[in-house]
């Protein structure tokens, strides 16, 4: 294990800013900041009330950037396999939406309600993840 | 109105992501790749501090009869538990596994990340108009 105080830290603040985003969501628009259910809204343009979800994915996506331009510092390191980048993201697509929900909804939003769905499909998720990027993914040499 | 809070709530969220590192797959790989002798827990910080304000949210959603900019609370799905959650779950856990994208760090990290990320969000999104188009019964009336 790596011992990287710094990094745990800036974890907690920004998993603190995550979970302010979804108590926003909830206690403001009465509504689950689960990402995969947002964008999940995308695939049915005649939703009432789009224009929510797109704002929520607007702000996700451009103040990112816009605090890196700011000269915030990261270094985002991602496989450049297109047939692993295709596989995984038709696999997360279908999953999420099969399964009502990712990392966000079922992690952050569920299990905080001690939803018995949300903890089973975490832990679910959370071992095949471990056991695919433990075993697997160093035999595809990713 | 509604959208004002909306994309504060996905600037605050990407802001998260940004600052705990999450927006980087080599960060997430490093905490589910348990076997490399150099496990990175720093996912878990994450998702405890993200968990302490929603207690404290589900508590007050409890003292508020509506959402203060909104007409109504979520419904909840009762807790079944099905095949499609099960089975949605664990496909989920390959493609996260693989890459170490999940649905908002692809998001947060689409402007950042080069076109890796636009091949994975592209897919990804693919992947929901697949579900969309046909629908396997998950057997919950709600996304949570």
């Amino acid at each position: 294990m790596i011992f990287d105080y710094p990094a745990w830290t800036a974890g907690l603040v920004g998993g603190g800013l995550i979970g302010l985003a979804a108590a926003l969501y909830l206690l403001g628009l009465g509504r689950i900041a689960g990402i995969s259910g947002i964008a999940g809204a995308l695939m049915d343009v005649r939703r009432p009330e789009i224009s929510i979800e797109l704002s929520f994915l607007a702000g996700l996506t451009l103040v990112p950037m816009i605090a890196v331009s700011a000269g915030f510092q990261t270094d985002i390191l991602i496989t450049e396999n297109p047939v692993l980048l295709i596989s995984a993201g038709l696999l997360v697509g279908i999953g999420t939406r099969l399964g009502n929900g990712c990392t966000s909804g079922h992690g952050v939003c569920g299990m905080t309600r001690f939803s018995k769905r949300s903890v089973v499909s975490v832990g679910v998720f959370m071992a095949v993840a471990a056991v695919v990027a433990s075993l697997i993914r160093p035999m595809l040499g990713a | 109105m509604k959208g004002n809070i909306s994309f504060l709530a996905g600037s605050l969220f990407g802001l998260g992501l940004l600052m705990s590192d999450m927006i980087n797959p080599a960060r997430v790989l490093a905490f589910l790749d348990v076997g490399s002798g150099a496990w990175d827990p720093t996912l878990a910080f994450v998702m405890g501090g993200a968990m302490v304000p929603m207690f404290v949210a589900w508590a007050l959603r409890r003292a508020l009869s509506k959402p203060l900019f909104s007409d109504g609370f979520p419904g909840v799905p009762h807790g079944v538990l099905t095949p499609g959650l099960i089975g949605g779950a664990a496909l989920f856990g390959v493609g996260w596994g693989l890459v170490g994208l999940c649905p908002g760090p692809a998001f947060a990290g689409l402007l950042l990340g080069g076109w890796s990320v636009w091949l994975f969000v592209a897919a990804m999104l693919g992947g929901m108009l697949i579900h969309r188009l046909a629908p396997i019964e998950s057997g919950a009336k709600r996304s949570v």
